[in-house]
Formats: structure tokens, C-alpha cells, sequence
């Protein structure tokens, strides 16, 4: 009991201490502490699997653990680049890159706590087993995240914090509408009902009532899913993702859309057992391909690459949906694929950070030269792109190979195949986006050329090296080789959800 | 018994017509107020038939909560704006009033319609609530200033407060509590934010908010 207490109330005494500290490098190590001790807490569990706390509202079940694992993990990277990206940060008034006006920065005590928090929600959101409390956490991440997002504090930064707020707000009023429906749903009669614990609810499946378990799912797919990013409802989620600072940028990507994620394959799990799991994969199905297809699009005529990564998260949101709308061996792949999303684009936000704060710009084509500006950067930005698009050896490659055999399998070929051309269009899309920033030499950075015409790369420093090469390296390594623990839990995640 | 609650319930309708028919914020503040303090009470109206202690607490929080307190911060958040502190809606007030009057009639006979597992306490609570949430969305996509929208936000969370109640559906207390607690932390967020947004722009046209696109 105190140890799954501990992964959420740990970030939340980190945080609050963070925020009464004064001296800048204590706060630092205590965000870095509360990183590494929350790495050590997941790992911890993952051996020796806690009870379940609360009577039963807190477990960490296989799906809860495989997220918290990507949410731990990717939180550490993002801390220790945070430390050198405030050592950098100039804290005074500043000029803004894109429209020349002034603005300062939010305090770095603020910052920190709500980091910490919006950790302590996300594990949460992973803990919780009773819709009410996952309702709770999932919004609590939304508040202590828009926070974080108003970093800058200028006006593209409050337009994006301010849609975000909104958006995210209403979405997820109307996922508080479905839990009601769920709750009627679950009614057997007067001062009789199923408790609304997904384990019970699993339990109980056959006596819900039809009618309002397909119309809490449907509340709960267009609430959550606005959280997830799927089209239609994904309007804030390129400009609360090109508008954070990049660290942020990479938990919201990584971290965050996976909450939604497993959210919506929480009422999926109820919905399977109940047999209605047609209906509600078919809808998932649907709004995946959808999403694909929008990001396609965007992705294509994009000039600003933190826009572009955004679009991608979009994109692989879709695929996430397609593949566990598609059921079967895919709920394999979808959680597979969950797993290296998360790594390779929490890696490339970091690295789009490094190219923004070099280049000081966002538009892509004003951005040449990155292999010879930022050698390491470049090379990751490349890899990144690689990876994030499907080309073996990456993590990613393999995940989306899953998915399209099984719909294969299935006898689907007008999904595989549109799967395939919408996956094809992106990697295109982005390929000249990409390549052209990486090649060339760099025009922006006068000042950067040595006396004979060379240039001379700008030093990078290592906080801002180590966590995207760390994850690049592990989404390599998920590439070539699966451990058999993280197999085993991947399976048993999916076997859970009724693959 | 029976004749106050239908009061109390034709009040909260009226204060849904209120909200979107007035061309004031401040008034339409006031109507939320008079709505959550109209909310709190309810459920001691239709509820079970003794008063239990948790229910008059969760009641008294409500009121607390959506009757005094987010009136008082977003009376607070106005002062603070030098704006004008007329609506200018997206959509005129007669139209406003129609479409009320329509998505009222239309809350009311599905209200009707929808099959219930359990028979609902209080046969209008339902279409109230469809109603409420229906206003609420209503008013967030044809207002314009940040804080109306705040406000319909505020209506909409209200009305699923009224659906939960129209089935008696009972959370546990911890999950109401946090409810309540993130409805909250919610106002209080977009508070601030309104505040930047209007000490940045000098304004709070949200529609005026459109730098980011592609």
C-alpha cells in the first residue's frame, strides 16, 4: 500500500519542496532526485508487484505498469535535460526570436513544482482503477500541465495555453459525462450496482445495460480522445506542443497522450468483456485512419518543425487507435508501439529543442546545416526521423510491422493499405523537411564561421546530448532486440485488454 | 415537497435562459452563482428521504463552491480586466433566446425518450440536465469573451452534476470531493490565464486569439 502511495505522493512532496526552496541548484537536484527515485520506485514495482491500495482503487496491473514505466522513464530523461536547460535559460527580460517584442520567463521554483506534479497526476492516472478517480487524474494533468506550456510568457504561448485549457476542459467535461452513463450502465436496480472498478466491471460485463455502455463509450472516446489527439478533437495539440519549451513538449508527446491512451483502453476493456468490443473498435478504427490522415496532410506542408513533430504525434496517436481498433494481434503492437512512440518522440523533441535554441528559429527552411552546427544534434535529428517514420532498425519499424500484418491477416486490406500509402506520404513529407536541415551549411550563425570559411560547431552541452542519445538508444535497442520482460509484460497488457 | 422542487428546477432553467440572454457578464455571473447555490440544494430535494450528514456536506461544499466562491473569483478576474464588459456575442440575443428555447423543447422530449435501468427520481431532473449542458456548450461556442466561456464551462459541468443527480448515481465521496476539487483548480487556472491574456492583449476576445495555425 505505501509503495504504490509513495509513486504518487513522492513527486507530490518533491514538488511542493521544489516550490519553497530558494537556492537554484538544490531545486535542481531535487528535481533530478525525484526523478531517479521515481525510476527506482517503478523498477522496484515492477519486481515485486504491490497489493492493491484503497481497497482496490490503486493497482498496478500490467497495462498500468507498462505506461508508468514509459512515464517514469521518460520523465527522468526530460528532468535531466530541464537542469541544463534553466542553467542556459536567460531569466531576465528577453527578446522574442519570431516578432522582436520582450518577455520574461515563468519563476523556476513554479515551473519545477508543477513538473513534479503533472509526474505525481500522470502515475496516477496509471494507479487508478476506478473511472471516477481516473476522471480526476486525468483532468489534474491537464491543470498542472497548462503551467508549463505558459513557460514564455508571451502571446503565442497564452493562445496556446489558453486553446489548450478550453479544449482539453470541455473534452474532458463530456469524458465525466460518460462515466456518469457508465455509472447508469452499471445500475441493476434500486441501491444496486456494480461498482465502477474496471476490475468489477470486467467481472460483472454481461449484466451492464447495452444501450448505455455503447453511449458512455462514446462520451468517453470523444472526452479522452481529445486528450489523445485524435482527429477531430486534436485541435490543441499542435500549438500547446510547438509553443512549450521543449522538455515539456516532450512529457506532453510521450507521457501525457499515452495517459489518454490508456484511459481509452480502459472502457475498451469493459466494453470488450460486454461484448459490445465491435462497436467501439470499429469508432477507434475509424478516427485512427482519420488522424493519419489529417497529420498526413499537415505534415506535408509544414514549415515549422516542432509543428511537424506535433503532427506526428497526431499521426501516431491514429495508429495507436487503428491498430487496438483492429483487435487481435495488434493490441500487441499497439502497446509495442506505444512504447517506442514515447521513446523516439520524447528523443526528437529534445533535439528539436538543441536546433531551436542554436538556430533560434522554428521555421524549418531557415534551419541548414544541423550536421555541421550541432554534430551530435544533427545525427539524432536524422535518426530520430528514421525511427519515427518506421525504417528499420528502429523500435518502430518492427511495432508497425505487427500492426500491418495482422490487419493482413484479418483479411483488411483497404485499412493495410491505407495504412501503408498514409505512412508512405509522411515518410516523404518529412524526409524533405528533415534532410534539408540537416544538410547544407548553416546561414543563420554567421558568427559561427571559423577564419577560413569552416564552421565551426557550436558546443553542445551534455544534459543536452545524453537524454535524446539515451533514447535513441533504446528505441535502436527495442529494434533489434525485445527483453523478454518487457515482452512478457507487453503480452500480458494485451492479453488483458482481450487479445 | 414535490411543487418545491419543480420550483427550484423551473429557477435553474431560468438561470440557463439568463446566462445567455443578458448582455452583461456581470449578470451572467450572478445567474452561475444563483445556479450553483440552486445545484447545491437540489440533491437534499430529490435524494433519498433521510438526510444523511455526507449528503448535507457535499451540499454545503457545493454552494460553497459554485455558488460563492467561482462567482467571487470571476467577479475578481472582471474587475481586474479594463475591457469592456459587454458580451458582443457571435450570435445576437434574440437568436440566443430562440436557440434556447428550442434546445430546451428538445431536452425535453428526449428526456422522455431515453430507457431507464432505474426510474429517475424527479421526472425533470433529466431534461434539466440535458438542457443545463446543452446552454453550457452553447454558450462556449457563441461567446467570444474568455470569460463567458469560462462561465459556460462552468454551466456544463453543472448540468453533468445534475445528471449524476438524476439518477442518484452515487460516487464515492473521495471521487466527488476530487470532482469538485478539479472543477476547482479548473476555474482558478483559467482565471489566472484570462488575466494574462488580458494584461498581454488588452483584450479577451478569444477570436482575436490567432496567431498559431497552419
Amino acid at each position: 500500500m505505501t509503495m504504490i502511495a509513495l509513486l504518487v505522493l513522492l513527486p507530490i512532496f518533491a514538488g511542493l519542496a521544489a516550490l519553497v526552496v530558494r537556492s537554484d541548484p538544490f531545486r535542481r537536484s531535487i528535481l533530478l532526485a525525484a526523478a531517479l527515485a521515481h525510476v527506482a520506485l517503478t523498477g522496484y514495482a515492477w519486481v515485486y508487484r504491490p497489493a492493491a491500495a484503497f481497497s482496490g482503487w490503486l493497482l498496478l496491473d500490467d497495462l498500468g505498469l507498462l505506461f508508468l514505466a514509459i512515464v517514469s522513464f521518460l520523465f527522468l530523461a526530460a528532468a535531466f535535460y530541464a537542469v541544463g536547460y534553466f542553467k542556459k535559460e536567460n531569466w531576465g527580460e528577453r527578446q522574442d526570436f519570431a516578432e522582436d517584442f520582450l518577455f520574461t520567463n515563468a519563476r523556476e521554483a513554479t515551473f519545477t513544482c508543477c513538473l513534479l506534479l503533472f509526474l505525481a497526476m500522470m502515475s496516477l492516472v496509471c494507479l487508478s482503477q476506478d473511472f471516477g478517480l481516473l476522471w480526476v487524474a486525468v483532468e489534474a494533468t491537464t491543470l498542472a500541465s497548462a503551467p508549463l506550456i505558459y513557460f514564455h510568457r508571451h502571446r503565442r504561448s497564452l493562445e496556446a495555453t489558453w486553446k489548450y485549457l478550453m479544449i482539453c476542459s470541455v473534452g474532458i467535461a463530456l469524458a465525466l459525462l460518460g462515466n456518469f452513463c457508465l455509472a447508469v450502465a452499471a445500475t441493476l436496480g434500486p441501491d444496486k450496482s456494480v461498482p465502477m472498478l474496471v476490475s468489477s466491471l470486467v467481472a460483472n460485463a454481461g449484466l451492464l445495460h447495452p444501450l448505455w455502455l455503447k453511449v458512455a463509450f462514446l462520451f468517453l472516446v470523444v472526452g479522452y480522445g481529445t486528450k489523445l489527439g485524435l482527429a477531430p478533437m486534436h485541435t490543441w495539440l499542435p500549438d500547446a506542443h510547438s509553443e512549450a519549451p521543449s522538455m515539456v513538449s516532450a512529457l506532453l508527446s510521450g507521457a501525457l497522450l499515452n495517459c489518454a491512451f490508456l484511459a481509452v483502453l480502459r472502457i475498451l476493456q469493459v466494453c470488450m468483456a460486454a461484448g459490445q468490443g465491435q462497436f467501439g473498435q470499429k469508432i477507434l478504427l475509424v478516427l485512427g485512419l482519420l488522424s493519419m490522415a489529417l497529420a498526413a496532410v499537415f505534415i506535408v506542408a509544414q514549415t515549422d518543425f516542432k509543428r511537424m513533430l506535433a503532427y506526428s504525434s497526431i499521426e501516431h496517436m491514429g495508429i495507436l487507435s487503428l491498430a487496438v481498433g483492429l483487435g487481435g494481434a495488434a493490441y500487441f503492437g499497439a502497446l509495442f508501439h506505444a512504447v517506442n512512440h514515447s521513446l523516439t518522440k520524447g528523443m526528437l523533441f529534445l533535439v528539436a529543442g538543441n536546433i531551436l535554441s542554436a538556430y533560434k528559429t522554428k521555421s524549418a527552411p531557415d534551419v541548414r546545416g544541423a550536421s555541421k552546427l550541432l554534430p551530435v544534434s544533427g545525427v539524432l535529428w536524422v535518426a530520430g526521423f528514421l525511427a519515427i517514420t518506421g525504417s528499420p532498425p528502429f523500435g518502430p519499424f518492427l511495432s508497425e510491422l505487427i500492426i500491418l500484418k495482422s490487419a493482413l491477416d484479418q483479411g483488411r486490406f483497404v485499412v493495410a493499405a491505407a495504412f501503408l500509402f498514409l505512412l508512405a506520404v509522411i515518410f516523404v513529407g518529412m524526409a524533405a523537411i528533415v534532410l534539408r536541415m540537416f544538410q547544407g551549411t548553416p546561414e543563420q550563425a554567421g558568427n559561427a564561421l571559423a577564419p577560413d570559411g569552416s564552421v565551426v560547431s557550436s558546443s553542445e552541452s551534455a544534459f543536452a546530448v545524453i537524454p535524446p542519445l539515451v533514447l535513441g538508444l533504446a528505441v535502436l535497442v527495442l529494434g533489434v532486440y525485445l527483453p523478454p520482460a518487457l515482452k512478457g509484460l507487453i503480452a500480458h497488457a494485451a492479453r488483458a485488454i482481450g487479445g | 415537497m414535490n411543487l418545491f422542487t419543480d420550483a427550484v428546477i423551473a429557477a435553474l432553467i431560468l438561470t440557463n435562459l439568463r446566462l445567455i440572454a443578458s448582455s452583461r457578464i456581470s449578470a451572467c455571473i450572478y445567474a452561475v452563482a444563483c445556479q450553483g447555490v440552486l445545484l447545491g440544494v437540489l440533491p437534499l430535494l430529490v435524494g433519498p428521504q433521510h438526510l444523511t450528514v455526507r449528503a448535507c456536506a457535499l451540499s454545503a461544499a457545493t454552494v460553497m463552491l459554485k455558488g460563492f466562491f467561482f462567482p467571487w473569483l470571476l467577479l475578481r478576474a472582471l474587475r481586474s480586466v479594463s475591457v469592456r464588459r459587454e458580451m458582443e456575442p457571435l450570435v445576437g440575443y434574440t437568436l440566443s433566446l430562440i436557440i434556447g428555447a428550442v434546445l430546451l423543447a428538445t431536452a425535453m422530449w428526449f428526456g422522455r425518450q431515453l430507457p431507464l435501468p432505474v426510474p429517475a427520481r424527479s421526472p425533470m431532473v433529466l431534461p434539466l440536465a440535458m438542457f443545463t449542458i446543452m446552454v453550457g456548450l452553447f454558450a462556449i461556442v457563441s461567446r467570444r469573451k474568455a470569460l463567458t466561456q469560462v462561465l459556460g464551462y462552468l454551466v456544463m459541468e453543472n448540468g453533468i452534476y445534475a445528471f449524476g443527480l438524476a439518477f442518484a448515481l452515487s460516487e464515492p465521496s473521495l471521487v466527488e470531493l476530487g470532482i469538485l476539487l478539479d472543477a476547482f483548480m479548473a476555474v482558478f487556472v483559467m482565471g489566472i490565464t484570462i488575466f494574462h491574456i488580458s494584461r498581454e492583449f488588452d483584450h479577451m476576445d478569444t477570436d482575436r486569439l490567432s496567431a498559431l495555425r497552419d
